[in-house]
Parts: structure tokens; sequence; C-alpha cells
């Protein structure tokens, strides 16, 4: 409410991870400490090597109900995917 | 269980909506905080989500009471991390309760002011040692019942945050049971406490998962909604064939002589608790009620300063970053 910390979304890059995943959120006064409070809510059991926190209210989110026209149209584009393509044995590994 | 007698909201909505609704969570889809929901799922969802946050806030409460008197380094190093996965599980809840749109501070003051419940076990005293292996066996035992299938909640948030939690709530289970488990086997004076401390805990424990069914007037309209995945008897029956063979390979025995396998129905017969003793704990009346609500409050009113300061700290930080770009 009136002296709320802000509320921060935090994404972990786990040992093999690729990419950093969103885990969850917490509350925290700065970046800084959104850093070390996430440190002890998500990595308790080495979930992660790398941190990011971004404060909830820079996060913009597709609208659930756009979910039709965002992502229908790729449904038809089955060319965009390798399988589509035969390619004959002799040819070889492509 | 940790959440209990939830009161289903009335929804007033559009019928169309409704059925809509009804059939994406009959779907097995999850809802999502920006979906459409009905105000009485919301609303539902927030006391239930925020009671279950509540009671692992409370819940540190008994188990912390014995940190500093660990009968070993070990077990201290072993408690310690368990009191700190409470607290982890607390915050993921809130914030599986925020993302329904009440404020982290909200929910909090509701806990304070006693508008909002946290579960009747943590208004039970733990008196030594053994009760802190007893807590873990039995108390985490149960809770486990509850939060695995409600991993598969309709409410996306909530569903997340019990997968989370149920990763991390064997330790807790494992751990009670191995502490127990050495008193059972150590000296006839330990064995005594290990018992005693069942013999206290037994009928708690069961009263976790909420009053019996023929009582129970909430469970229909959340069960449709797949907030409660289980009735209230369905799920003491599973904790009770559970939990008494793990009795009997200690040697203790349940406080209660009617308890019996019942080869027909494949079940333990067991005797409920004294409901009337649950409902008294639930308006307050328990042995720790009055203390475990002055710690809450106790703790949030000496940490306003904190608070307060953090904030303001982070506040002027900002401010001289912005006037120095």
């Amino acid at each position: 409410m009136k002296n709320e910390w802000p509320l921060w979304e935090i994404f972990i890059r786990g040992q093999h991870g690729m990419s950093h995943r969103h885990v969850g959120s917490l509350h925290a006064p700065d970046a800084e400490m959104a850093i070390k409070n996430a440190r002890d809510v998500y990595t308790r059991r080495n979930e992660g090597v790398s941190i990011w926190v971004v404060e909830a209210n820079h996060i913009s989110a597709s609208s659930p109900s756009d979910k039709g026209p965002l992502y229908e149209p790729s449904e038809s584009k089955v060319y965009r995917h390798p399988t589509f393509f035969d390619i004959p044995e002799e040819v070889g590994a492509m | 269980m940790y959440a209990q007698m939830i009161k289903s909201e009335a929804t007033q909505d559009d019928p169309e909506k409704l059925a809509a609704f009804q059939a994406r969570i009959d779907a097995g889809e999850k809802i999502e905080p920006k979906d459409w929901m009905p105000e009485g799922y919301r609303k539902t969802l927030i006391r239930q989500i925020g009671q279950h946050a509540h009671s692992e806030i409370v819940g540190q409460l008994p188990e912390g009471n014995w940190i500093t008197r660990a009968p070993t380094l070990e077990r201290k190093a072993i408690l310690l991390a368990k009191v700190q996965d409470e607290a982890g599980h607390g915050l993921y809840l809130y914030c599986a309760a925020e993302t329904l749109g009440v404020s982290r501070d909200e929910i909090t003051e509701m806990l304070l002011d006693g508008r909002m419940k946290y579960s009747s076990i943590f208004n039970y005293p733990t008196l030594n040692w053994a009760d802190i292996g007893a807590v873990g066996w039995l108390v985490d035992g149960a809770a486990i019942m509850n939060q695995v299938p409600l991993q598969r909640t309709s409410f996306g948030p909530y569903s997340r945050a019990m997968i989370r939690i149920c990763k991390e709530e064997s330790f807790h289970q494992r751990q009670g049971y191995d502490a127990i488990r050495k008193m059972a086997e150590g000296t006839p004076e330990q064995k005594k406490m290990a018992q005693d401390a069942l013999n206290r805990l037994w009928y708690p424990s069961l009263m976790m998962f909420g009053p019996s069914d023929k009582d129970s007037v909430h469970s229909a309209q959340s069960m449709a909604w797949k907030i409660k995945m289980n009735t209230n008897d369905e799920l003491r029956q599973k904790f009770v064939d559970q939990t008494v063979p793990q009795a009997e390979y200690l040697g203790l025995t349940i406080p209660d002589p009617d308890l019996k396998w019942n080869e027909e129905r494949g079940h333990y017969d067991y005797t409920d608790p004294d409901w009337s003793e649950f409902f008294e704990v639930i308006k307050g009346n328990g042995p720790c009620n009055v203390d475990r609500l002055a710690a809450r409050n106790k703790a949030w009113d000496d940490g306003a300063w904190v608070r307060d300061g953090l904030l303001a700290h982070a506040k002027k930080k900002a401010t001289r970053q912005h006037a120095a770009e």
C-alpha cells in the first residue's frame, strides 16, 4: 500500500540452462536487494548460476484474448519446419 | 489443511461467461491472472492462497522455537534450512495471491488483525525436541497429502507455487521422521518422549484436513473450480493409511484404541478428532493463538523502520542517479 516495496520479477539461468527463465517474483526496495533476496528465495538448492531482476511494472505482456490473432497464423505454415521437406536418402544428412 | 474451511464466494456473473470459464477448467486449461474469472473464484482463491501462505509463515514459529536448542550442530543446520524453506513457501504463495489483485501489505494486515486465518495446527505448542521430529513427520506429511493434488489446481500461479513447494516438502517430512526415529530407537526415556509427542500431535494433525465431509459445506463449488481437489475425509483417510505403518516401524502406538485395519474397505478405521476442540482453536481459543499473533504483530511492527529505511534509501539513490544523468 502506502510504503510497500515494489514487486520484482525474477529470472534465473540454471547450470546447464541456455537462457534465463522466469521463476517467480518478490518484493524488494531496489535491484540490489532484489538480487540478494532472489538468491535466498529461488536458489537454495543450486537452481541457478545467474539472476536477472526486473521491476514488475516495467514488463508489458500480451493479452490472453489476443491468443488467436497472434499465434494461429503460424499453425498453417508447416513448411517452416525442416521435416516438411523430403530429402532423398542418397543425398545423405542435411 | 493449511487452508481450512475456506468459504466459497457466491458468484453473480454473466451465465454465458461462467459457462465458458467452467468449460476451460473442465478441459484442464490453466486460468492465468489476466484471464476473465468470476468474482467468486478470485475472492475464494485470495482467501485460500492467503491462508495457505499465512500458515507457512506462522508455521515457522513452533519450529523456530527449537533452532537454538537443537541437540546437535547438524540437526540445528537442518532445522534452520527447513524453517528457511517455510519462509520461501510463504513468499511463493503471497506472490500467487498478489496476482489476483490483493497487495502484500493488505494480505499481511488481514493476518495481523485476525481477519484471515492460518492452519489450526500451529496453535499447538512444541514442548520438546521430540515434537520437532513429530511436526516434520506428521504435519509436513499431512501438508504433502494436500499439496500434491493441488499442483493440478486450475489457477496457474497457485499451481506453479505448489509444484515448487512439493519439490522441497519431501525433505521436511523425511528430516522429521529421521529425527523422531533417532529418539524412538534411543534410550527408554527418549522413546517415551517420541510416544508422548505422537500422543499430543496425532489428533491436531488429523484436524489439519478440516471438518468431516458431512459438515464441510463449501466443497462443491471449490471442487468444480478445481481449487480443492479432494474432500477432507478422503485426504484424512489417505494420511492415516500412510502414517500407521510408519508409526509401527518406529514401535510407536497411534493414540487411538479403535484404530484397526478394515479388510473390506481396504483402509484403516480410525476415530475422528474432537471437533469441538477444532472449532475452539479456529475461533482463537487454542493453546497458542494469542502468542502466535502477538509474535507476528511484533515482527511486523519492529521491522517497520527497516522497511521504511530501505525504501527511503532506494528512493534517494534513484534520485541522485537521475540527477547525475
